[in-house]
């Protein structure tokens, strides 16, 4: 479609163009091209779908028909599959570049994953078909819980959570379940200072209070004041691990043994897990609870903001309160399919509740078997190790431009964190950070974990090449050099994106949530009423 | 390994530069004890890419797909023609493997599209403004009785006995531990539901009546009418739609004054997948209430060349930052399904919706038509979308399992769904789409026929 | 009309039995561009010390405390639509709230204008 420019692009060059060239007509510059919304080229009398024309008859829809109109605008599928394809190139993506987002694990997602989702088997069933319909779907829920039981050392799990926060929920709730058979009320859960900021919200949301315990100067738990604050009204510990520093949390066990003695229970956040998996198994440091990302760990696409799928591995003592549907292990050593109908027959009437509809996220499942059957076990322990040694690669290599604030207290796991310590006077991590979209790269995790300032977290994962690292590290350093000089086009960065720094307090104050008025193809650009910052 | 870049060479010329002897001396701090000294119990070694698909290829043909068979599952989840299209779109790179889009500069592909998609929904729910999707329609649901309670500071829900029971089971469960109170009901076998009764449980204590849009046996509740007397209590309206091609042929509930529209996108782009992935949508009639919604929320703004630009907004609701005081502890929502769902209403269009809603309502009516005739079934509903329920006179769980051998997936039976409720047993909920034919009606037809004789 | 300030960054005026509450110019240079500020509804009690107000920057949410226990009587309509007022006129025309004042000895532990710079400066 050769429609003028409806974008709202305005031209940034003065009449006549800039060093960089002539102005266009359009707004495009070459492969960069703009592209307007929906609404301002569609029209609701457009369609891509071929249908049936709608006959004239009656109706069994009694009062409730539609008489108005919707205002849903319609695009051929030529203009359909153009306009997604222009969106799409002003995303950054793994498929284009390292990722090295800290915690969020951006790792290469496998497209025999994809293939797999896609068979008939798996995406053309219903979740409330007759059981012996869907066996092979079945299979796949037992088989993936079974080697996550397997991987982590546990003795159940809950398959149902939707992605980490919910999983995490479900801890918990399994966590309140278990202290309220045993007729124990508590009423503090205990989280770390640098822990993710769903620790608390779950923790207040399942009833909880949350008080902080703080960490030494080398970044761990402080086991002495965790076990100083220890008592009756401590219903768990929330616990990352490795932690949000790139930490392992070394006296894990004596933290879980004290918190044991107290009768209360150890949560652990799994988001880390892919540094360990293969190598360590968290049941075996006394772990009660933990959820796991498959779209982290697992390599489950992100997806632009989900779909995640967080199951949670239980303990012994945990596992009878675990939602449904439930996968647990049998005496005879199978594991099997728990739901409401044969709850009291598999000793689970104790279950919780059920934590959303249907049986959790198949296509995430099928995804994630696909890559631990890739893998296997010698695969998952490379992956582990794999990802750590490019970590301390990236913490070596840069230390002495970047400050480390745990780089002398040893190596770090699978991601490495540094502080804006060292930057000329008015110069921020989020500087730094936009320098780097310049540079061809997404950003790292800025601003946390908390407890560094100016937090810096870096985490490549296990599947970024030698010479792809070295040259982010090329880029970091360069830009990290910038920083420390002053230099001042740093505060105007990203030059070379899509879009400049979008002002996001004037989205905030005068919030435009939704597009606002008819489709209106070809007439007047509906730009921004906001006027330019 | 072929997801793994490293060579024996790199590897010992990074360690080199780390100064360390070997990977493991990176593990130091994990203590020995808990180092697994062999490869974890029972699991195989790495495997071709040719072989583990033939593995999951031989798991995923022990499912009878729906494709396979008559068709007619419904009841929260529904078997529409996904246009080539949007799986193609999907799996773009660019969408497929981003993250949150946090750095809005190297992002704005997935957050036009999220702008596109919260203004999409808001459109057809008759609200102001959408979310930008959540886990999934029993998530959703729940969320919005949370938020209800916000608004009005009480903590009674009143659930219409019509809401699918795996919706009531999850607000039930979370209720249990945020001390909210959920007053339940089961659904009766009338062809209307029963407005007056479900007015008669609203009181002053109630923040909020929950009401399904077209309900789980396939019915239209008045929703104008539970409106008015929620509002008169000072209590909100959800509404909670299952299946929104509904609402390209039914009027929108916010329209008919419901205050938080919430429901299950699944129908439009994302597959059946056996109950997930799915999409959760999330409206609320009243801009004023934004400030209380659940979930990420994209907006309009502009970049410091004044183009116009989008980013996530009002972010200040959130875990990340309001920690315990935050709505919902949800970080994730639901973006590669939503982009599905965005794809799908796009290439519709209004006058493609209009004419998908028309012809899932055609077929619907002629298989009730059909359905009528078969001694020993009757069809409950007087109204309906493109689903209702019929009643077998037996325990329709048994009639499913017979039916199934026969390769017709005939539909949900209430006693799947309300196993300790026998009064129900009777009733079967089957869903016709533009996929069912009319022969595979017919196929319906006849074998119940012969499995009722 | 003696004004009085709390170490959280809240100033308060006095008029008889009535005051009225905002935080301070150094507390919005904290805090950044204010996006949106939650008032308390008139007749809400607010205790001194105790949560009485939410101040949003984009990226933070801070809550405002009652700097003395009483009823309020007013909150500051303007800030629903210009919370922009609170960066411009911190200390006048971005007021929060009115209220009544419960107990009059609840201002003794509060600082004045130069003791409030003082503490200000030592930060």
């Amino acid at each position: 479609m050769n429609a003028p420019n409806k974008s709202g692009w305005k031209p940034a060059m003065t009449e006549g163009g800039t060093a960089d060239g002539p102005a266009t007509v359009t707004g495009n510059r070459a492969l960069m091209l703009e592209e307007p919304l929906i609404f301002e080229i569609g029209t609701t009398g457009t369609t891509g779908v071929d249908l049936p024309e709608p006959q004239e008859s009656a109706t069994r829809l009694g009062s409730f028909v539609r008489k108005d109109e919707i205002g849903l605008p319609g695009l051929s599928e030529p203009e359909t599959v153009r306009h997604y394809t222009r969106l799409s190139r002003q995303n950054y993506a793994i498929d284009l570049g390292l990722f090295p987002l800290g915690s969020c694990t951006m790792k290469h997602n496998p497209r025999l994953n994809e293939k797999v989702a896609r068979m008939p088997g798996f995406l053309d069933v219903h979740p409330l078909q007759p059981v012996d319909t869907v066996r092979g779907a079945l299979e796949v829920v037992n088989e993936l819980a079974h080697w996550l039981i397997e991987l982590t050392g546990m003795h159940g799990v809950a398959m149902t959570p939707k992605a980490g926060a919910h999983g995490e929920l479900c801890g918990i709730l399994c966590i309140r379940a278990a202290l309220e058979a045993r007729g124990d009320a508590r009423e503090v859960i205990l989280v770390p200072e640098s822990a993710h900021g769903t620790n608390p919200a779950t923790a207040a949301f399942a009833g909880y209070r949350v008080e902080d315990i703080p960490a030494t100067k080398e970044g761990r738990v402080d086991l002495e004041a965790l076990k100083a604050r220890l008592g009756p009204d401590v219903a768990a510990v929330m616990i990352t691990n490795p932690n949000t520093c790139g930490l392992f949390e070394r006296d894990m066990k004596a933290i879980s043994d004290a918190v044991h003695a107290a009768g209360a229970f150890v949560y652990c956040d799994g988001a880390n897990f892919n540094a360990i998996v293969g190598k360590v198994r968290p049941g075996d440091l006394g772990v009660d609870a933990m959820h796991i990302n498959l779209h982290k760990t697992f390599s489950t696409p992100h997806g632009g903001g989900g779909p995640g799928s967080g199951p949670v591995v239980l303990s012994e003592a945990l596992a009878p309160f675990g939602p449904l549907p439930f996968t647990a292990r049998m005496a005879d050593g199978t594991v099997q399919l728990v739901e409401e109908e044969n709850a009291a027959e598999h000793d689970h009437a104790r279950a919780f509740g059920r934590m959303s509809a249907f049986h959790g996220q198949m296509g995430m499942f099928t995804r994630a078997l696909t890559y631990i059957l890739s893998h296997g076990a010698d695969g998952l322990k490379q992956v582990a190790e794999d990802a750590v040694l490019n970590a301390n690669y990236i913490l070596r290599s840069l230390e002495d431009v970047l400050d480390a604030p745990f780089g002398p207290s040893g190596p770090c796991m699978h991601e490495a964190l540094f502080s804006d310590k060292g930057f000329a006077d008015g110069f921020s991590t989020l500087d730094l950070a936009k320098a780097l979209i310049d540079e061809g790269y997404h950003p790292m995790t800025m601003y946390f974990p908390l407890v560094v300032h100016g937090a810096m977290l870096v985490e490549p994962t296990e599947t970024e090449s030698k010479a792809g690292i070295d040259q982010f590290v090329a880029a970091l350093r360069s830009v990290a050099e910038r920083a420390r000089a002053g230099d001042e086009s740093l505060k105007t960065a990203p030059h070379f994106a899509p879009r400049r720094r979008l002002d996001e307090t004037l989205a905030a104050r005068k919030p435009v949530l939704a597009f606002d008025g008819p489709c209106t193809p070809g007439g007047t650009p509906q730009l921004s009423e906001q006027g330019g910052s | 390994m072929r997801y793994l870049p490293l060579t024996d060479a790199d590897r010992s010329a990074m360690l080199a530069t780390i100064g360390a002897a070997s990977v493991d001396d990176l593990f130091v701090d994990v203590p020995a004890g808990a180092r697994l000294s062999g490869p974890v119990a029972g699991l195989p070694l790495h495997q071709s890419e040719m072989a583990v698909e033939r593995h999951m290829r031989a798991l995923s043909k022990k499912n009878l797909a729906a494709a396979d068979a008559a068709f007619f599952c419904g009841a929260g989840a529904y078997r529409h023609h996904v246009p080539a299209t949007v799986d193609h779109i999907i799996q773009r790179g660019e969408f497929l493997t981003a993250y949150t889009p946090y750095q809005p500069e190297i992002a704005q592909g997935t957050l036009q599209m999220l702008f596109e998609f919260q203004s999409q929904v808001a459109r057809l729910y008759g609200c102001a403004v959408a979310n930008a999707s959540m886990y999934d329609g029993s998530t959703a649901c729940w969320e919005a009785i949370a938020m209800a309670g916000r608004v009005t500071r009480r903590s009674r829900a009143v659930l219409s006995g019509g809401l699918h029971p795996h919706y009531v089971e999850t607000a039930r469960t979370m209720a249990k531990f945020t001390g909210d109170c959920i007053a339940d009901a089961l659904p009766t076998l009338d062809g209307t539901p029963d407005t007056a009764a479900l007015v008669a449980r609203i009181d002053d204590e109630t923040a909020c009546v929950v009401v399904q849009y077209p309900d789980i046996l396939g019915r239209l509740p008045d929703l104008a009418a539970i409106a008015e007397a929620a509002h008169a209590r000072g209590a909100l309206l959800i509404a909670v739609n299952t299946e929104p091609v509904a609402l390209g042929a039914c009027q929108s509930p916010g329209e008919l004054g419901a205050d938080i529209v919430v429901g299950e996108g699944q129908a439009l782009g994302v597959g059946l997948q056996f109950g997930g992935p799915y999409l959760g949508l999330f409206a609320v009639r009243d801009v004023r209430h934004v400030r209380q919604m659940p979930g990420r929320l994209c907006g309009e703004t502009v970049d410091a060349d004044g183009k116009r630009g989008f980013v996530l907004t009002l972010s200040t609701r959130e875990q990340h930052i309001r920690r315990e005081k935050a709505t919902s502890n949800i970080c994730t929502n639901s973006g590669l399904c939503a982009l599905a769902f965005s794809i799908h209403l796009t290439l519709l269009g209004e006058k493609g919706l209009r004419a998908l809603a028309a012809e899932n309502h055609r077929l619907a009516c002629l298989a009730a038509d059909r359905l009528a005739k078969v001694p020993g079934v009757r069809v409950l509903n007087d109204a309906f979308f493109n689903e209702f329920t019929v009643l077998l006179g037996q325990d329709a769980r048994a009639v499913v399992r017979k039916l199934a051998d026969r390769k017709v997936l005939a539909g949900v039976s209430l006693g799947r769904l309300y196993p300790a409720h026998e009064a129900l047993h009777e009733g079967l909920v089957v869903a016709f789409t533009e996929t069912t034919s009319e022969e595979d009606i017919e196929t319906l037809a006849s074998a119940l026929q012969e499995v009722l004789a | 009309m003696p004004r009085y300030f709390t170490d959280e960054h809240e100033w308060i005026d006095v008029d008889g039995d009535t005051a009225t509450v905002g935080i301070t110019a150094y507390a919005q240079e904290q805090l950044g561009d204010i996006v949106f500020v939650e008032l308390p509804p008139s007749g809400t009690e607010v205790a001194k010390g105790k949560d009485a107000a939410v101040v949003e920057s984009v990226k933070a949410a801070s809550d405002v405390y009652a700097p003395i226990t009483g009823e309020v009587t007013e909150a500051n309509g303007a800030l629903e639509d210009d919370p922009a007022l609170v960066n411009s006129s911190p200390e006048d025309a971005g007021w929060f709230f009115k209220l009544t004042i419960a107990d009059k000895s609840e201002l003794d532990g509060l600082m004045d204008a130069a003791a409030y710079k003082a503490f200000c400066d030592s930060l």
